[in-house]
């Protein structure tokens, strides 16, 4: 007899295969920088990751966590040691001042919470309000103000300025706006609908190498609305004394035209390192950027694959004790089966907010784990049960029958009978898990997703296309994976 | 060996045993008949512990049948239901020597017990690797017999073993088991619908109807001496072909 003699079993063990025990987490010395979700931010944290590597300071860069308050309460938390913000957001958003504050009583502020703020970097992007040059001309706008006599126009905002307290009310309040039509989008797909005619107006920064590039025009501020942006880095005073003065060491260094160069070069290339690498005076970077992608491909796929096995593994290892409980009747069982339902029903970034909130995650490898091993248990939990209780009832009495404890009768009879459900159950899971995963990009622990999502920030389908594809041919590759897996794993008895 | 005092079980409101007892004494095969839903096949399956009596007290050699006991004293019963209950992931070997690995029986006992319960039930040695799904219905019910005899049980309990079969499977496996109960001298109570098999198998004979024994005694009592209107009558509803 060679036939599988304990299939659960060998399931069990061969799935930690696939859990590699590498950990990508920062070394305890290491900086870790964060950066906000646009291309400027990112290049930011690059160049000051350069800056600290170049001073000999380990240094990590956790890319597009998100907005401003997640990068905060990152920074606050100590997840991160640093990141670039712009003292107009800083005032407004984070201290939350009516008052327009100088920097000196900003960095008064800033010091009761334990963080410090470097002197500006040199530029200055201030939020502004943007149309195509064609359509401004056609309109004769050429102001904010002139915007009043428009009422019907559509406005596509990002959703941060539309909350802010310098945002969009505040401005149609201070201007005298009424537009009617005032939708939020995220900002990448806002410039599409812009030249497309969907949306008249949008928000946009002074810097943005879009500008340039679209032919757009920034509305002047002629009623003097919007405070000032100048950048500068926020950092955590518990800082290494050496790393602040490597940071502070970028203040005054950056000038506008700089920047926005900096900006179009990591439009034009997909890459951040190369934008970065202008501050630093390598113009050549763009030709050893495809030597180097296909590397970063595979470091986010094995990065991905750590995720998905990690999370699946915890959710297989709690998610089939609950499925087993779930298949008895009664109301607990109900619970399990209404609980796992519901968490499946939240939309992923709405749980990862909530994740990101809870203390000892924040924005964490682990927040992301947390958030997928929820996400997998619904398929495996509701699997097991039901792979349980469609054992037919003389089965499970002869089982009993025979005098087997109810530890062996589940082992040795319902598990076996119920392994081809509850390994469907599993591979539902992993093929979710795949995809879900992606977002954890979001709040900057890297995958696949991470591609994605700047490839949205640079509104580049080249650089999305090289996260969705391997995302994709990973799915595939599970699910196959699965289906020979159950070959080996579901007993020849039940395949006749 | 077998005995069950008072004993009654209900459903909610329905009455499957109502206040019965019985007693099996050992080496006797006992049959219990009656029409559908009379509470035999409950009557059994409170005997190896599948049902709770709702009040009454069930012994097996002499041991009250309790949660506590049950583990064991299933061990000393052999079970056998209407299509042999096998376990489909299982080959026929591993559906008979299941228990018997479960208490690490060495291999080479498990063999040689495994060749006298084939011989015993005339099973084909090379159907031994098949799986249920690959066997004919009279051949699972032999290989549900093994099962049930791996482990030398005293008690045998047989629930309709042979009413799934056609009745040319089902003549030649009544023989069967008439010479098995035969050589194994073993306490039997089996269930049947069917008075010609009964007869056949039984030294004694147990007519039950809406949860109550009615009569038990031989063939022959039931037909001289019955104690009710309802043995006659249950007697002349089994249709012999000679009478057609």
């Amino acid at each position: 007899m060679t036939r599988p003699r304990l299939p659960l079993l060998r399931l069990a063990l061969s799935l930690p295969m696939l859990a590699f025990g590498v950990s990508t987490e920062a070394r305890a010395q290491d900086v870790r920088m964060g950066s906000k979700s646009f291309t400027e931010s990112y290049v930011l944290g690059e160049v000051a990751v350069r800056a600290l590597e170049n001073a000999n300071v380990p240094a990590s860069h956790r890319q597009g966590m998100g907005g401003t308050i997640i990068l905060w309460q990152a920074l606050t938390g100590g997840g991160i040691h640093a990141y670039p913000d712009y003292t107009g957001t800083i005032g407004e958003q984070i201290l939350g001042t009516e008052s327009r504050l100088s920097r000196e009583q900003m960095r008064d502020s800033l010091a009761g919470r334990g963080i410090g703020m470097t002197r500006p970097l040199g530029f200055d992007n201030t939020y502004a309000l943007v149309m195509t040059r064609e359509r401004a001309r056609e309109l004769g706008v050429e102001a904010i103000s002139h915007l009043r006599e428009h009422p019907d126009l559509t406005v596509g905002l990002t959703h941060e300025f539309m909350e802010r307290r310098d945002g969009w009310r505040p401005l149609a309040r201070h201007y005298g706006l009424a537009m009617e039509e005032v939708r939020g989008l995220e900002h990448a797909l806002a410039y599409p609908a812009l030249l497309r005619g969907d949306i008249d107006v949008m928000d946009a920064y002074s810097t943005d190498a879009k500008l340039e590039e679209l032919d757009l025009v920034a509305l002047a501020d002629d009623a003097s609305f919007f405070p000032r942006y100048e950048a500068v880095f926020l950092y955590r005073l518990d800082l290494d004394p050496a790393v602040v003065r490597v940071l502070q060491g970028l203040a005054g260094t950056l000038d506008r035209r700089t920047m926005v160069h900096m900006n179009a070069v990591a439009e034009r290339t997909g890459s951040y390192e190369a934008a970065a690498g202008v501050y630093f005076g390598e113009e050549d970077v763009e030709g050893k950027q495809w030597r180097r992608v296909t590397g970063r491909i595979l470091g986010w796929t094995l990065r991905h694959l750590q995720l998905v096995a990690v999370s699946l593994l915890l959710a297989i290892l709690l998610g089939v004790p609950l499925g087993i409980r779930a298949a008895r009747p009664g109301l607990l069982s109900q619970l399990i089966l209404g609980g796992t339902g519901v968490i499946y029903t939240i939309p992923s970034l709405a749980l990862l907010a909530v994740l990101v909130a809870v203390p000892f995650l924040g924005i964490s490898t682990a927040t992301a784990i947390v958030a997928l091993f929820l996400y997998s248990l619904l398929p495996i939990v509701r699997n097991t049960a039901t792979g349980l209780r469609s054992i037919p009832v003389e089965i499970r009495e002869s089982a009993a029958a025979l005098g087997l404890e109810p530890r062996a009768r589940l082992w040795k009879v319902l598990l076996p009978l119920a392994s081809p459900t509850l390994l469907a159950g599993i591979k539902t899971s992993a093929v979710i898990n795949i995809a879900t995963a992606t977002l954890a990009a979001l709040i900057g622990v890297g995958g696949l997703g991470e591609p994605i999502l700047s490839g949205i920030n640079l509104n580049d389908a080249g650089v999305i296309l090289q996260g969705a594809l391997p995302a994709a041919l990973l799915a595939l590759l599970v699910q196959g994976l699965f289906d020979a897996l159950e070959r080996w794993v579901v007993p020849r008895g039940l395949r006749l | 060996m077998i005995r069950l005092t008072d004993v009654s079980v209900r459903f909610g409101d329905l009455v499957a045993l109502d206040d019965v007892d019985l007693g099996v004494e050992e080496g006797d095969t006992t049959v219990l008949i009656g029409p559908s839903g009379c509470g035999k096949s409950t009557l059994l399956r409170v005997v190896v512990g599948l049902v709770e009596p709702s009040a009454g007290k069930v012994t097996v050699e002499g041991e009250p049948v309790t949660p506590d006991t049950l583990l064991p004293l299933r061990r000393r019963m052999g079970y056998v239901i209407q299509e042999g209950g096998l376990f489909p992931h299982l080959s026929a070997r591993r559906n008979v020597t299941l228990m018997a690995r479960h208490l690490r029986w060495p291999a080479r006992r498990r063999e040689e017990r495994l060749e006298e319960l084939c011989e015993l039930t005339h099973f084909p040695r090379d159907g031994l690797d098949r799986y249920p799904g690959e066997l004919s219905g009279g051949q699972q019910q032999r290989v549900g017999l093994m099962r049930a005899l791996m482990l030398d049980p005293r008690v045998l309990l047989l629930d309709e073993p042979l009413g799934a079969l056609d009745p040319l499977v089902r003549r030649g496996l009544q023989d069967e088991l008439r010479e098995i109960f035969g050589r194994l001298n073993k306490t039997v109570l089996l269930v049947t619908h069917d008075l010609a098999e009964a007869a056949w198998l039984a030294h004694r004979i147990v007519l039950m109807r809406e949860g109550r024994v009615v009569q038990e005694g031989t063939l022959a009592d039931l037909k001289e001496r019955p104690a009710h209107p309802f043995v006659p009558d249950f007697m002349a509803a089994q249709r012999s072909p000679v009478e057609i």
